[in-house]
C-alpha cells in the first residue's frame, strides 16, 4: 500500500507540509517495498482556486490509499473520501515520523475537513 | 443612468454618499432608485428603512449527472476551470461551489449525462420610500460567489431616470461586476495611507475596464495630503471633500441619519451632483 505525504520538497527527512492544496508536492511511500517517488504539485501553487480539489486528483493519481498532511479544507476532502482514500492529519516531524506513527497507530483519522476553504 | 459608488478599502462612507445622493435627487423630483450591490453584506436598508413590497429568490444553474448514463470519460472535467466536476474512481463528483454556471459541461458531454438544476444564491427584495425606489441583494449564507446575483440585482428598477449603485469595496470580481455598465463611478476615498494604496488600486481597475469616474474624499480633515497630491498627479477629478463629523458618526450609529447627513453637507452634495450631473440631467444642478 502507498501512503501520500504532504511535503515543501523531495525529502524524507523534510517536515509534513501542513498545507494540502497548495503544497509543493507529495512523496509517495510504498509500504511494502520501502521505496518512495515524488510527485509535483506546483502547478496548484498559482491557481486562485480548486488548488485542494486537484491536489487530490494528484494523490489519487498517484495511487496511494492514505494521505498524511497538515489540514485539509472541505472540497478536498469530498473528494478524497470520493475515492476512498483515508486522510490523517495534524501529522507533524518529518515523512519518516509521520509514516513510523501512522505504523503505530497513533495519527488519528480524520472523519472531516479541519481547515476552512481559502484557508 | 447608472452611478455607482465604490471604493477600494472598506468603511469610507459608501453607503452613506449612495444613500444620500440618491435620496437628494427623488427629492428633486428625479426618478431614481438606490441598488444594493454589496449583496454579502447588504446594508442599504438598515438605513433607508423602505417598505418591502417583493422579495425574490435567485437560482443559478449547476450540473447533475446521472451516473446511470455517465461512462466516466472525462470530457466534463477537461472543460471545467473551476475543478467544479471532477472523475473519481471512474465517476463524476460534482463540487457545485466551484461553479461558476459556464454550462460547458452540459454541452460537451456525450452520453448526454449531465443536466442543471437550479441552485439557490440568494435573494433581492424590492421596496419603496417615498418616491425612491429600493432594491437590495442578500447572498444566500456560505454562497462563495456574489457575482451571478449582483448580475441579477442590476436588472432592478430599470425604468429609473438614474440608479444609485452601493457596491461592495475592494476591487475583486464582485466589486468589478456591479460597476461594470455604469455611466460614472463615484469613489469614496479616506485621506489615510490605506485610503491611498486601494484607491490607486480601484483607479487602476477603473481605467483597464474604461469606466469613468471622480472621487469623494470623505473624512477629508483626518489623515494627511497624499491623496490629494495623488489625485492631481493622476488628473483624477475631486468632486468633493466631506469633513468628520462627530454628530454623523452618532447619527449613523443610532441607524437614522442620512436625510441630517444630507442637510449637514448640502454643498457638498450639488458639487458632487453638478459634477455628475451637468449637462447630463435636467434639474437637478444648481445653476441650472
Amino acid at each position: 500500500m502507498k501512503i501520500a505525504v504532504s511535503v515543501s520538497d523531495n525529502d524524507m527527512t523534510s517536515p509534513v507540509s501542513e498545507r494540502f492544496g497548495r503544497a509543493v508536492g507529495f512523496i509517495i511511500y510504498d509500504m511494502e517495498s520501502g521505496s518512495n517517488e515524488y510527485i509535483d504539485n506546483t502547478q496548484n501553487l498559482e491557481s486562485a482556486q480548486g488548488a485542494g480539489i486537484q491536489a487530490a486528483k494528484n494523490v489519487i493519481n498517484s495511487g496511494a490509499r492514505v494521505l498524511i498532511t497538515g489540514n485539509v479544507g472541505p472540497k478536498a476532502f469530498d473528494v478524497l473520501k470520493k475515492a476512498g482514500i483515508d486522510v490523517y492529519t495534524r501529522a507533524d516531524g518529518t515523512v519518516w515520523d509521520a509514516i513510523e506513527d501512522y505504523n503505530t497507530g497513533l495519527l488519528q483519522k480524520a472523519n472531516d475537513a479541519n481547515a476552512a476553504p481559502h484557508w | 443612468m447608472n452611478i455607482s459608488v465604490a471604493s477600494g478599502k472598506g468603511g469610507t462612507g459608501k453607503t452613506t454618499i449612495a444613500l444620500a445622493l440618491a435620496t437628494l435627487l427623488s427629492q428633486r423630483g428625479i426618478h431614481a432608485a438606490i441598488l444594493d450591490c454589496d449583496v454579502e453584506e447588504p446594508n442599504v436598508n438598515l438605513f433607508l428603512k423602505a417598505d418591502i413590497h417583493s422579495v425574490d429568490t435567485v437560482y443559478t444553474p449547476v450540473p447533475s449527472v446521472d451516473e446511470a448514463r455517465c461512462n466516466g470519460c472525462g470530457k466534463c472535467e477537461q472543460m471545467c476551470r473551476f475543478s467544479a466536476i471532477v472523475i473519481v474512481g471512474g465517476k463524476p463528483l460534482v463540487l457545485p461551489d466551484m461553479c461558476h454556471s459556464c454550462g460547458g459541461c452540459y454541452r460537451v458531454c456525450p452520453e448526454k449525462a449531465i443536466q442543471e438544476i437550479p441552485k439557490e444564491i440568494g435573494g433581492i427584495e424590492e421596496g419603496l420610500k417615498g418616491n425612491l425606489h429600493y432594491a437590495g441583494g442578500r447572498l444566500r449564507i456560505g454562497e462563495p460567489m456574489a457575482a451571478p446575483l449582483i448580475k441579477e440585482v442590476k436588472q432592478y428598477a430599470c425604468d429609473a431616470d438614474v440608479r444609485v449603485i452601493d457596491c461592495p469595496p475592494g476591487t475583486s470580481c464582485s466589486a468589478i461586476e456591479s460597476v461594470r455598465g455604469s455611466d460614472y463611478v463615484i469613489l469614496i476615498a479616506e485621506p489615510t495611507p490605506f485610503g491611498l494604496n486601494d484607491l490607486q488600486i480601484i483607479v487602476g481597475m477603473l481605467r483597464q475596464i474604461e469606466v469613468g469616474f471622480g472621487v469623494v474624499i470623505n473624512k477629508s480633515d483626518i489623515g494627511d495630503d497624499r491623496v490629494y497630491r495623488y489625485c492631481r498627479e493622476e488628473a483624477v477629478a475631486v468632486l468633493a471633500s466631506i469633513p468628520y463629523s462627530p454628530e454623523s458618526a452618532s447619527e449613523y450609529a443610532s441607524g437614522f441619519y442620512h436625510e441630517a447627513f444630507i442637510e449637514r453637507f448640502s454643498a457638498e452634495f450639488y458639487s458632487i451632483i453638478t459634477s455628475v450631473f451637468s449637462g447630463k440631467l435636467k434639474g437637478v444642478c444648481r445653476n441650472e
